[in-house]
């Protein structure tokens, strides 16, 4: 795969990455921060699906389904955590 | 041939990655937020995933097997995901946009949430 | 113990996609890692009570797997048209949504089945699952809400999935 292509697709995720940083900075409320935060663990998946095409290398999307459970897991916990008490009383 | 379709593929997923990320800075409430970021960022991945796997085929069997496995673990997990975070965000108070038309779940005063508990 | 058979199988089978090749170069079977997988999913089906599969029988049933394909077909349909909606939502300069959330009924009650109906109306166009109580009503954010009356609403919303889902896991 060219070259150019691999960094114009790694560009536009970073864009993306920012962009959930963004919303994880300045919230405004707590929920608004876990939805980021659950966005940014796929968007990472995305990233090692792109190191695995470039390397040629297969444990990469072992590294991103192992990502995308744990993100999962805390995600679930995160929400459990808001149900229980909430942020804003 | 395959590589086209590959990069076509790649390009629509982070097309609609960026989409979704935009509609999380965008849109006003939570629960719209969620809306574009789940829909758009999970067919995003999987596109992307999918366009790995195609591009990959001809040279590892592995690739594409790992890519089609984290595409089913991602379509089961991420809306799951996001009706815990909807479920969560009403339980913790917020309110919906002002401009909402309707919020039958507040009306009928959140049930289900009572019976996670006593469980 | 068709259900923990079952579950192992399943594991076993993950395992499997996860270290694969099973052979190495010399095409001998990589003993080391399967014999692994197949301690580690024996470990898994005998400790998970709760996570077994409701029942065993009609597992194996190919009819399922024929309407299995034929909603996957159907679902794709509805997720890249729900993925042109929002990005033209998100897109356009005044962001034509009309959010709010309302609920709707489903003749569905078993809880896998619930599960699969909530999942799929997370990804298809304008809608996100909230709540689904065990009594069969789903609370649906919409965000483009045209009616918030119960029985308009599910024509919209539920019907289209129901009948696929209901016959998948009968």
């Amino acid at each position: 795969m060219p070259e150019t292509i691999y960094n114009l697709a790694c560009g536009a995720l970073l864009v993306c990455c920012g962009m959930c940083l963004y919303r994880i900075g300045l919230g405004p409320t707590a929920p608004d921060r876990a939805v980021a935060i659950d966005i940014l663990g796929i968007v990472v998946v995305c990233f090692t699906a792109l190191l695995s095409l470039r390397t040629g290398l297969s444990y990469y999307l072992n590294i991103g389904i192992a990502w995308a459970i744990l993100s999962f897991v805390g995600t679930i916990a995160l929400a459990k955590h808001l149900e229980g008490k909430g942020f804003d009383e | 041939m395959s590589d086209t379709i590959g990069a076509v593929m790649l390009a629509v997923g982070i097309l609609f990655n960026l989409a979704g990320c935009l509609g999380m800075v965008r849109l006003p409430d939570v629960y719209n937020r969620l809306q574009a970021a789940t829909k758009c960022v999970t067919l995003g991945t999987c596109l992307v995933l999918g366009a790995v796997a195609v591009l990959t085929a001809g040279q590892s069997a592995a690739i594409a097997l790992r890519g089609a496995l984290c595409i089913v673990f991602i379509v089961i997990t991420s809306p799951t995901a996001a009706h815990a975070l909807a479920r969560g965000a009403h339980a913790s108070g917020v309110k919906l946009w002002e401009g909402s038309v309707a919020d039958a779940y507040a009306a009928d005063g959140e049930p289900g949430a009572a019976r996670e508990e006593t469980e | 113990m068709m259900r923990r058979l079952a579950l192992f199988l399943l594991c076993f089978a993950v395992w499997i996609v996860l270290v694969w090749p099973p052979r190495d170069e010399t095409g001998a079977l990589r003993l080391a890692d399967l014999s692994a997988g197949a301690l580690a999913a024996l470990l898994a089906a005998a400790v998970m009570r709760e996570f077994t599969f409701e029942k065993t029988r009609g597992l194996l049933d190919p009819r399922r797997y024929l309407w299995l394909a034929a909603y996957g077909v159907v679902l794709l349909f509805y997720i890249v048209k729900a993925n042109f909606d929002v990005a033209y939502r998100v897109l356009h300069p005044a962001m034509p949504i009309r959010p709010g959330i309302v609920k709707v009924r489903t003749s569905l009650r078993s809880a896998s089945a619930i599960t699969a109906l909530a999942n799929s109306i997370t990804l298809t166009p304008g809608t996100l699952t909230v709540e689904a109580t065990a009594d069969g009503w789903l609370y649906v954010h919409w965000i483009h809400v045209t009616t918030t009356d119960p029985e308009e609403a599910a024509r919209h919303i539920v019907s289209r999935f129901e009948w696929f889902i209901s016959r998948i896991f009968a």
